[in-house]
């Protein structure tokens, strides 16, 4: 839900970028450093928790920078600049009240509940809470869901690359389906998490210098302010301006429907529920480095939306009707248009492997998070169970194998049939909202019954999905964008879900008390009596201060785009 | 090991919360995570710092075009030292407080290693 992109990527034509062997040079290091990665890191793989989970050993800026990383994908980096240039500084809503409160809440009151309870993944919290149904119904929605995800990723890696350094299609999406297969194969979700770190910084390398020189070029703030509000409106570069109920503007949202359906219900079900960002959290050493791990990442991702947005912004300064058909460009080329522009080589050759650092990124969170669910939650408890420890590692090796190919045949086909991706990935992103019902209604509400969980989640997939693909894509209710049908259907998902849950709650047996240690609010768990490690008493390390630091921040950046 | 002890047990398949808290606690005794991952820091460092030469480098000898380019700034130099300064500053970190040893193998399983 994050990625607001129209659909897969495409990019114009001509946008070729002029690298030369030092470009090279930085990106080939950068693919051995991966690889190396990877095979020091399979010296730590013994147990199938260490494959998993790291051996839920990390230290929390490691955690914490790769929750953001994997959420920094670069569909992520070139659709949030797409959007800057299509819908203005409204992106800036992903971000601050899209992404904050939902990690501050993840960290602070459900992350007790996650760590503690020593789940091993989201699916088997609901196994936990609810029953097998639930459970099961879960795990293969997200297991299905990855792998696409992956799959996408990869073709718009393709798409970027064949654009930007003229390999053909199917060189891109082998070689980075290759180097992410060896790594995540070798190290497991260390070696992922490793990548992912080390990508935010090389993203960051690349995003920093493209920011300053297009601000350069168009003159400043203020000369990019001046010249937006004089081609697209004073609205254009402010948070909210036009978004009054009844009032029109691009995005197609006012400000109840961003709130509700953006802030609370599509930001809460990706950043709290999408097992692919809280298995970083659980790899975290100690209760206190889980909950700081999405605390940690929020401060950067503060930040971030500046340098995705302000690219997005100068392309569409510099160029007249940047997006549309006469420009000759896409809403996607903001920042590969920009590097081409402003980037000598060397810098260049930074953007280029941030890029694909980014790309591969995304694809290995979903890949790694997809083998734990796979393997964890349907193979371990459903079709080969009570096996030793050892067999559960090669079987992840294995599945890790035959969930890349599996991205990969969904990157070719989504090669010759795109109209499918763009619909696949709208209808994935209703998935986390019926997830982030059922966990929110089971972890608050004792009387939620086991029954509850499995009706709950089909009920929100299928009203959430008939409420895009029916009444909006038919025309039966009207929203002028796909973004603002997004949130609406998000919204009916997330009261379908509530009311069903509720209903069937009401008359099917309630879950015993026992049976509930630790997962509902209220309760505890023995795991999260742990006392404190030493240092984590520091004030600078207390769950609470960090993350209302990070409300009040995001709260103070709308300040200047309000007024 | 630790897997068969529930399944013999539970044909009916019933997944409780202490089944969970057993089996990980169990994986996180034998896990080799904590005692043999490397320090990333050194990885980080390493790679920026010679990143950062090398783009340093190509900013020292860029043409007039180069800069010209990048709208008047030497933007090569400038991205070259800040990744020279960051890698230097994760091998400083390491170096001031670097990685604790491993934990005898036998250490309780709950006690790990601080940072």
């Amino acid at each position: 839900m994050q990625t607001p992109t129209e659909g897969p990527l495409y990019l114009a034509a001509g946008l070729r970028l002029p690298t030369n062997w030092l470009d090279y040079t930085i990106l080939a290091i950068y693919f051995v450093v991966v690889l190396g990665i990877g095979f020091a890191a399979r010296r730590s793989v013994k147990t199938s928790l260490d494959f998993f989970l790291s051996g839920r050993s990390l230290p929390a800026w490691i955690t914490g920078l790769a929750f953001i990383s994997a959420n920094l994908a670069a569909t992520e980096i070139l659709g949030m600049a797409a959007n800057s240039a299509q819908y203005g500084a409204y992106t800036v809503h992903w971000y601050w009240i899209g992404a904050i409160p939902a990690m501050v809440f993840l960290g602070l009151v459900m992350m007790p509940f996650y760590y503690g309870s020593k789940v091993r993944s989201v699916p088997e919290f609901l196994l936990l809470r609810f029953d097998r149904a639930a459970h099961l119904l879960s795990s293969i929605l997200f297991a299905f869901a990855a792998i696409l995800i992956a799959g996408v990723n990869l073709y718009a890696l393709a798409i970027v690359v064949e654009a930007l350094l003229g390999w053909p299609q199917w060189v891109a999406i082998v070689v980075a389906g290759a180097f992410v297969l060896a790594y995540i194969t070798l190290g497991g979700l260390s070696s992922a998490i490793y990548n992912e770190v080390l990508q935010f910084f090389v993203i960051l390398a690349a995003l920093i210098p493209i920011t300053a020189l297009g601000l350069k070029k168009v003159g400043g703030w203020d000369g990019l302010t001046h010249k937006l509000t004089a081609t697209h409106g004073a609205n254009f570069t402010t948070a909210w301006g036009g978004t009054g109920i009844g009032h029109v503007n691009p995005l197609g949202a006012n400000w109840l429907t961003i709130v509700l359906g953006l802030g609370f219900v599509l930001s809460f079900g990706y950043w709290t529920t999408n097992f692919a960002e809280v298995q970083r959290a659980l790899s975290a050493k100690n209760l206190s480095a889980a909950q700081r791990t999405p605390l940690i990442a929020a401060y950067p991702k503060i930040f971030i939306v500046f340098l995705v947005m302000i690219p997005g912004l100068v392309a569409a300064a510099l160029i007249p009707k940047f997006g549309t058909a006469g420009s000759g460009y896409q809403y996607n080329d903001a920042i590969p248009y920009l590097m081409q522009e402003l980037l000598p080589n060397g810098v260049l050759g930074i953007a280029v492997t941030g890029l694909l650092a980014a790309f591969m990124a995304g694809m290995a969170a979903n890949v790694s998070s997809f083998n734990t669910v796979f393997t964890n939650d349907i193979w371990s408890k459903y079709v080969v169970r009570g096996r030793e420890d050892a067999y559960y590692v090669g079987f992840g090796r294995l599945i890790t194998v035959i969930g890349v190919l599996a991205s990969i045949g969904t990157a070719f086909l989504a090669s010759s049939f795109s109209n499918i991706m763009a619909y696949l990935q709208t209808l994935f992103s209703f998935f986390n909202v019926p997830m982030f019902v059922v966990f929110i209604v089971g972890m608050f509400w004792k009387r939620a019954s086991a029954k509850a969980g499995f009706w709950g989640l089909l009920a929100g997939t299928v009203t959430a999905m008939i409420n895009y693909f029916v009444f909006y894509k038919k025309g039966i209710i009207s929203i002028p964008s796909d973004q603002g049908a997004n949130f609406v259907s998000a919204i009916a998902g997330f009261v379908a879900g509530a009311v069903v849950m509720v209903a069937v709650s009401l008359f099917t047996r309630p879950k015993p008390a026992e049976e509930l240690q630790g997962l509902v609010y209220g309760t505890r768990s023995p795991g999260m009596s742990e006392p404190p490690a030493p240092g984590d008493e520091a004030w600078y390390r207390r769950p609470a201060l960090l993350g209302w630091g990070a409300v009040v921040l995001a709260a103070a950046c709308y300040v200047p785009f309000s007024f | 090991m630790s897997d068969n002890s529930h399944s013999d047990r539970h044909e009916g398949f019933h997944y409780s919360e202490e089944d969970v808290q057993r089996e990980v606690t169990e994986l996180e005794g034998k896990s080799a995570t904590a005692a043999r991952i490397f320090d990333l820091r050194r990885i980080i460092g390493g790679l920026f710092v010679l990143y950062g030469v090398i783009v340093t480098i190509a900013g020292i000898t860029d043409s007039q075009s180069a800069i010209d380019k990048a709208q008047g700034v030497n933007i090569n130099l400038w991205t070259g030292i800040g990744m020279l300064l960051l890698g230097i500053f994760f091998l400083a970190w390491l170096k001031l407080r670097p990685t604790p040893p491993p934990l005898p193998p036998v250490g309780l399983p709950e006690e790990k290693q601080g940072d």
